[in-house]
């Protein structure tokens, strides 16, 4: 039966990215459609109306929006390789960190790379104390899921990516040797089979975050 | 009875506590409830249970605790799987639950926050806000109801408590703003709903009194106001 998998994203989305390893890990096929954020298609609009956003899963004809929201559908869909553990406490606490790095995390990242001055200052402060949290709940595990691979992990998957990115645009130091085990699990995280190859491409991604940088920070 | 085997650290005040009782209440699990005094130091329960954000609801389930409200009705869900279930079984169901749940957290709560707090401009675009977002919710329970009486069809589920918690704070910003959100008029399903919502047995007993909340929000906008004040005196060198 052929099924229609089609999966809204754009080239360098963070969020677009945790569905295609979720598909990755499940051994699913898609259809990619590239969205270009500055001239959204029609179809794009018609399936994600409340916020217009990537990335949008289209399911045999059923749209599903939020990248979260998303995981959760294909782990209760596509049952092989689950991202979710069954024990609620565990499924909880990824749920718990996941929420952390959307609502705490990537507010602050966004702080620490378009500001200055004080606000910066008050942006680093505020991301040391986050990192201080990841860092204890790494503590005695190999990945934000425990052994395996979770829903935690492809949630806070753009770290190990941006934060290099951000800090050569940047030349600021973000996650220093302070984050041992946060320093680990980005490695750990980036050599996985699933994810090695699925990084945007880095040149372009220098010259996409450089000139947001310069806009944010243009020279005086 | 209560189960001294889950208890509920909460304030009479939360809608994010209110939503965990109403789970438990429709789950008919017992449990021991803990009221945090909201003007008074953090207790120390509260302190270890939710290290991270030292914020209510949590409930701690034998000696486990779990925090963030969406999470705990979820946790409650999958530990107690006696009906009635409180997300639909059906994956996209599922996901549509899990969408206007995360809208209402998202975008919903934070614009009625605003209001509250906020001085006159930003008040009227926050409220601005909340009138496009009861017709978004209008249109989701039609589709999610499928013509009964709750999100959750027959039965209370994910996003009645999620919405529904809502409900007395979104009368006291009708109060304070002498605008009407819901309205047999203008959200003829989501008046009803409404009326349903906060009748049902498992939500009457939790669900604050009005006049208690508006007195309540009235001091919480006199705290913020300051705040934002002090902070603004501080920066403007």
């Amino acid at each position: 039966m052929a099924e229609e998998v089609k999966l809204f994203k754009t080239w360098s989305s963070r969020f677009s990215l945790r569905v295609v390893w979720a598909f990755k890990i499940k051994g699913i096929d898609y259809e990619s459609i590239d969205e270009d954020l500055s001239n959204k298609s029609d179809l794009l609009l018609h399936y994600n109306p409340v916020y217009k956003k990537v990335p949008v899963l289209v399911h045999n004809g059923n749209p599903i929006s939020e990248s979260t929201v998303i995981l959760e559908y294909i782990d209760d869909t596509w049952k092989q390789n689950p991202l979710l553990p069954e024990d609620p406490v565990e499924r909880a606490r990824q749920r718990f960190w996941a929420k952390f790095n959307e609502e705490n995390l990537l507010p602050t990242i966004w702080a620490i790379f378009t500001t200055e001055g004080k606000d910066l200052e008050e942006a680093m402060a505020a991301w040391v104390e986050n990192l201080k949290f990841v860092e204890e709940e790494l503590k005695g595990k190999k990945l934000f899921g425990g052994e395996k691979l979770g829903v935690a992990d492809l949630v806070f998957g753009w770290l190990a990516n941006l934060i290099g990115i951000f800090e050569e645009v940047s030349g600021l130091k973000i996650v220093d040797e302070r984050y041992p085990l946060l320093l680990t699990w980005m490695q750990v995280f980036s050599e996985l089979p699933v994810i090695k190859e699925t990084w945007p491409p880095h040149d372009k991604m220098i010259t996409k975050y450089q000139a947001l940088y310069e806009k944010y920070h243009p020279a005086k | 009875m209560a189960d001294s085997n889950v208890k509920v650290l909460g304030t009479w005040a939360s809608p994010f506590v209110m939503r965990v009782r109403i789970a438990l209440h429709l789950k008919s699990v017992g449990y021991e409830y803990v009221e945090e005094n909201l003007l008074e130091a953090k207790s120390e329960l509260l302190l270890k249970s939710n290290p991270v954000h030292k914020k209510v609801p949590v409930l701690i389930h034998g000696d486990k605790p779990v925090c963030e409200s969406l999470i705990i009705v979820q946790y409650i869900d999958e530990v107690w799987t006696s009906a009635p279930s409180i997300l639909p079984s059906d994956p996209y169901d599922r996901a549509e639950s899990r969408f206007w749940a995360a809208y209402v957290n998202d975008k919903f709560f934070p614009a009625l926050r605003r209001v509250l707090i906020s001085t006159e401009e930003a008040r009227k675009v926050a409220m601005a806000e909340i009138l496009e977002g009861v017709v978004l919710l209008e249109e989701a329970f039609k589709k999610l109801s499928k013509g009964k009486a709750f999100f959750g069809g027959d039965n209370l589920g994910y996003v009645d408590l999620a919405v529904g918690s809502l409900l007395a704070w979104i009368k006291v910003i009708e109060k304070f703003t002498e605008t009407e959100a819901l309205s047999e008029a203008k959200t003829p399903s989501l008046a009803a709903w409404a009326d349903c919502f906060s009748s049902h047995a498992a939500v009457k007993d939790v669900f604050p009194d009005v006049d208690k909340l508006v007195d309540f929000g009235m001091k919480l906008r006199a705290k913020f106001s300051k705040a934002a004040t002090a902070a603004a005196a501080t920066t403007t060198n």
